[in-house]
């Protein structure tokens, strides 16, 4: 059944997909490692650690894809997912520090020691296992989405409000962290790491390693968004973003679908949280900035909702644009986010994907037969289900 | 409380001003033995300079307190050659007893006038004492508060002397409790006079009081100590009933501030259904319309400066209002049926205006100063209130009040309210929503101007000012309901109140957590807030 599923889902857009990022996960580590510096096809370490951060950014915009662009939930605190993963990950690396910190002590993090902390809080106790960090990074945002959402969805708690209170949950977040008694590092994050899996963190082979694994779990990122939006409950998710209250009286428990699509996203945006961290080599409060969680938002409308490649796309192309401006033109760098919100609400509700695929469309002319679906990989005892959905007002 | 027009009221303080500003300053006749007991301060021996300072003390002059002040301070000096007495300070050289300046002479030939720790007591009694005669009332009283810290019993006969002349009830209650204080603490007391003095101490000694009666607990005979325990606990209870009624107005003074950034956003909320994102800039914009208001004037009429506010809240109501209608006409027109993409552009909006702000004044806080009648503070029984907080509670009160007359009599709120609860029947009976709603977000934006007015009195203005209120004032807005103004005054000063209450029990950031975590619960409660509009649609 699940591989039939997997079949199900690599329908020829995404077969493409993960093939090509198959190949920038093969191709850009080997391009850093293989050629040496000089040679026209050397890609230079920066370049590794910079496409891994808007690899794990892709991720987090096809999490909030997954319930914003399918689901209709706009969720404006993904960032505190993101962050959550990327604290438990930080954890781990806190503790591979061992007593090579500043106050080499053997158990205690650095600032725990600044702060005359005798022993290490229960939450840290197994995080110097990887296995135990890798759990929880699935476990904690997981779980914050499943209660948040069970409660928020229970009650039918929808549209704009559902959003003010997902961006409350995640001011909420990043005031407690903060807090230095959260014993979380305040507001200087956990940093100075020192080796994942004993490996050091700033090795070119590590870095590339690391670009690899969040290329890999890009693509598989891929695959279970597929699975899931074209299974049946991918069907009653669209449903559900274009009219909840119909979907509901037609007996579909809506709260129960957009509760899974809630945490499954919630998990994603982890992960991408704790593959993201060791590349960029720090994680502070500052990640739970309701700011940052709108900016996934903008990415995922760039590249279009309600599509696979579009928040890919968009995360790599707006976050290429960042790096850019805040170098080069520093002082512009916000004009051209703030009218890239406006002029992608107005004039781009489809996003680039979704505009271009609505060109491609109208440049191929009408359909002429409407029995059989176009040839996109779908047969006909399994018919091609939401492969290319409608944004629509997501109220 | 009673109202008053902004003007008159901002005169009346001004007169008063300049009333105290001419208040008798002290009086100037140093006798000529003055004079001779100063300049023997020169000679004299530690044992004589007691004798000097007790005798100084006794003419009961004011003008000794200068020369007094120096010789506790070590700014007193003897010329060698002429045995002249000077005050020397920051190497300038005074006069003792008339305070005028006179010429300098050279390092080598002054010593210092040597003191030690006893005599130091003394000057300070002696001082404490020659206030207490001060024609000032605020000397007065100032040298009443510092007896009834040092409790010396060497105090006492000064004291009595002065509660006898007093004429101010406020300082003779002052002076009493100094008296009572010292008592307690003198072990030769007796039970009667210390018996007296409890009640007097309980009463009058202010914060202090608590400390003062548990230490005079440990050593007052078994007898008092049934009077001095019931005196402590009425003091605590006291205490606590005014640190409750403190809390309270904490809380509604932050509840106030919610408001007005609040009270624009439910407007815009209510009527039309957006999610202003760029409300928050709104109030920045306000903040720093008074900001330019306050520059211009100092530049070109420095004497209106009182009036800056006054100026001020129509300029931003103004300004914020047609910012407000353009983005309202530009943008959020072209996506009506949309909220969520509407939230996307309106943070676009802020974006761009926060950064606009910041290139046009710069990333860094701006001075906005209070005018006088707004600085300061005053004492209500337990409580200490500023007056930049009571002017905004008050502001608060009057700008809603004025937005329920604005909604409830007037045709645009008519037209406002039935927009509101039909849009469509409202269009069918003739009503042009479009313009209800372009103007309805202008009057939104420009309360928002306003609360930028009274925010930038307390709060520091920077481009970033509106992003710190945006998101409690969503919460005061989905807490008390949409669509209804008692809602909002409901929601921001419940949410004021709770936060200043779990304040001193949490700590300032973990109250703030609370209330974010109390708010989503209480959400699925009354998913639509306290005040929700009631309708019979099917909500989508």
């Amino acid at each position: 059944m699940i591989t039939q599923a997997i079949l199900r889902a690599l329908d020829k857009k995404a077969i493409w997909l993960v093939g090509i990022l198959l190949v920038i996960a093969i191709a850009i580590p080997a391009g850093n490692l293989l050629i040496p510096p000089g040679q026209p096809f050397h890609v230079p370490a920066y370049i590794v650690t910079l496409f891994g951060k808007y690899l794990c950014y892709a991720i987090l915009a096809l999490a909030l894809d997954l319930v914003w662009g399918y689901c209709g939930i706009l969720s404006l605190g993904h960032g505190a997912f993101f962050a959550l993963g990327g604290y438990a990950m930080g954890m781990y690396l806190m503790r591979q520090i061992g007593d090579r910190g500043v106050y080499a002590n053997p158990t205690l993090p650095d600032f725990m020691v600044f702060l005359n902390w005798r022993e290490l809080p229960w939450y840290w106790q197994g995080f110097d296992q990887f296995w135990f960090a890798m759990i929880m990074v699935v476990l904690v945002p997981g779980i914050l989405a499943f209660v948040f959402g069970f409660l928020a969805f229970r009650s039918r708690v929808t549209g704009v409000y559902l959003s003010i209170m997902t961006q409350a949950m995640t001011f909420a977040l990043l005031l407690a962290f903060f807090r230095n008694d959260m014993g979380f590092g305040g507001n200087n994050g956990l940093t100075d790491f020192k080796e994942i899996l004993g490996f050091p963190i700033q090795a070119a082979s590590t870095r590339s390693a690391l670009f690899a694994a969040t290329a890999v779990t890009l693509a598989l990122s891929v695959i279970v968004c597929s699975m899931i939006v074209n299974s049946k409950l991918g069907k009653v998710m669209a449903a559900i973003r274009d009219a909840e209250s119909r979907t509901r009286f037609l007996g579909y428990r809506v709260e129960y679908v957009k509760l899974f699509a809630f945490t499954v996203s919630a998990i994603m945006a982890g992960i991408a949280g704790a593959l993201y961290v060791p590349q960029v080599g720090i994680i502070n409060p500052g990640e739970f900035e309701p700011a940052n969680s709108i900016e996934v938002v903008i990415w995922t409308a760039v590249g279009g909702r309600g599509t696979i490649v579009g928040p890919i796309i968009g995360a790599v192309l707006v976050n290429m644009g960042k790096s850019y401006f805040t170098g080069a033109l520093p002082d512009l760098w916000l004009f051209a986010l703030g009218g890239l919100f406006i002029f992608v609400t107005i004039f781009l509700p489809k996003g680039i994907v979704g505009t271009f695929a609505q060109w491609w469309r109208q440049a191929r002319g009408p359909r002429r037969d409407n029995t059989t679906p176009r040839d996109t990989g779908a047969s006909a005892d399994r018919p091609l289900v939401a492969a290319d959905p409608q944004p629509k007002p997501a109220e | 409380m009673r109202f008053r027009p902004l003007q008159l009221l901002m005169l009346a303080l001004a007169l008063a001003c300049g009333l105290l500003a001419t208040a008798p300053s002290r009086a100037q006749d140093g006798g000529a033995d003055i004079g001779a007991l100063v300049r023997a301060m020169g000679e004299a021996s530690l044992r004589e300079l007691q004798a000097i300072v007790s005798d100084l003390a006794a003419t009961g002059d004011p003008s000794v307190t200068p020369s007094l002040e120096a010789l506790a301070a070590g700014n007193l000096y003897v010329n060698d050659e002429t045995g002249a007495v000077v005050i020397m300070q920051r190497n300038r050289m005074y006069d003792p007893v008339s305070e005028e300046e006179i010429a300098p002479v050279g390092d080598t030939d002054l010593s210092r006038i040597r003191v030690n720790n006893s005599l130091r007591r003394d000057i300070g009694t002696a001082l404490g004492g020659l206030t207490l005669m001060s024609p000032n009332t605020a000397t007065r009283m100032s040298a009443a508060r510092s007896m009834l810290a040092a409790r010396s019993p060497d105090n006492l006969p000064l004291l009595e002397e002065a509660i006898a002349e007093e004429t101010d009830d406020a300082v003779r209650r002052m002076m009493n409790a100094a008296r009572a204080v010292t008592i307690l603490g003198m072990p030769d007391a007796s039970l009667e006079e210390k018996r007296a003095a409890i009640p007097v101490v309980a009463q009058s000694a202010g914060r202090e009081a608590a400390t003062i009666l548990n230490a005079a607990l440990s050593t007052a005979p078994e007898e008092l100590r049934p009077s001095i325990e019931a005196s402590i606990a009425g003091i605590e209870r006291d205490r606590a009933v005014w640190g409750a009624a403190q809390n309270v107005w904490f809380g509604i003074s932050l509840g106030s501030v919610l408001l007005l950034a609040a009270i624009g956003l439910a407007i815009t909320f209510g009527v039309m259904g957006v999610i202003n994102m760029a409300h928050g800039e709104m109030v920045m914009l306000g903040a720093y319309t008074t900001f330019v208001v306050q520059e211009v004037i100092r530049q070109s009429a420095p004497g209106l400066f009182d009036y800056s506010l006054a100026i001020a809240l129509p300029l931003a109501f103004l300004v914020t209002a047609l910012v407000g209608i353009c983005i309202e006409r530009g943008v959020i027109r072209l996506l009506y049926g949309r909220p969520l993409e509407t939230l996307l552009a309106t943070w676009g909006i802020s974006l761009i205006l926060q950064q606009a702000v910041r290139s046009i004044f710069g990333p860094t806080n701006k001075m906005v100063s209070n005018p006088s009648w707004m600085s300061g503070a005053f004492e209500l029984g337990g409580l200490t209130i500023t007056w930049s907080r009571l002017w905004i509670v008050v502001f608060a009160i009057v700008v809603f009040v004025a937005l329920l007359l604005v909604l409830k009599r007037t045709a645009l709120g008519l037209q406002m309210r039935a927009v509101t609860q039909n849009r469509r029947m409202a269009s069918a009976m003739g009503i042009r929503t479009p313009f209800v709603d372009a103007m309805t977000f202008g009057l939104g934006s420009g309360i928002a101007g306003l609360a930028g007015v009274a925010l930038s009195q307390i709060d520091n203005v920077s481009p970033n000012l509106g992003q710190g209120y945006i998101i409690d004032s969503f919460m005061v807005v989905v807490f008390g309901g949409v669509g209804n103004l008692w809602g909002t005054l409901v929601g921001a000063m419940t949410l004021g109140i709770a936060n200043k209450f779990l304040e001193p029990y949490a700590g300032a950031v973990l109250a703030k957590i609370l209330i974010l975590v109390l708010i989503i619960l209480f959400i699925q409660r009354r998913p639509r807030g306290l005040f929700a509009l009631k309708g019979r649609a099917v909500e989508q």
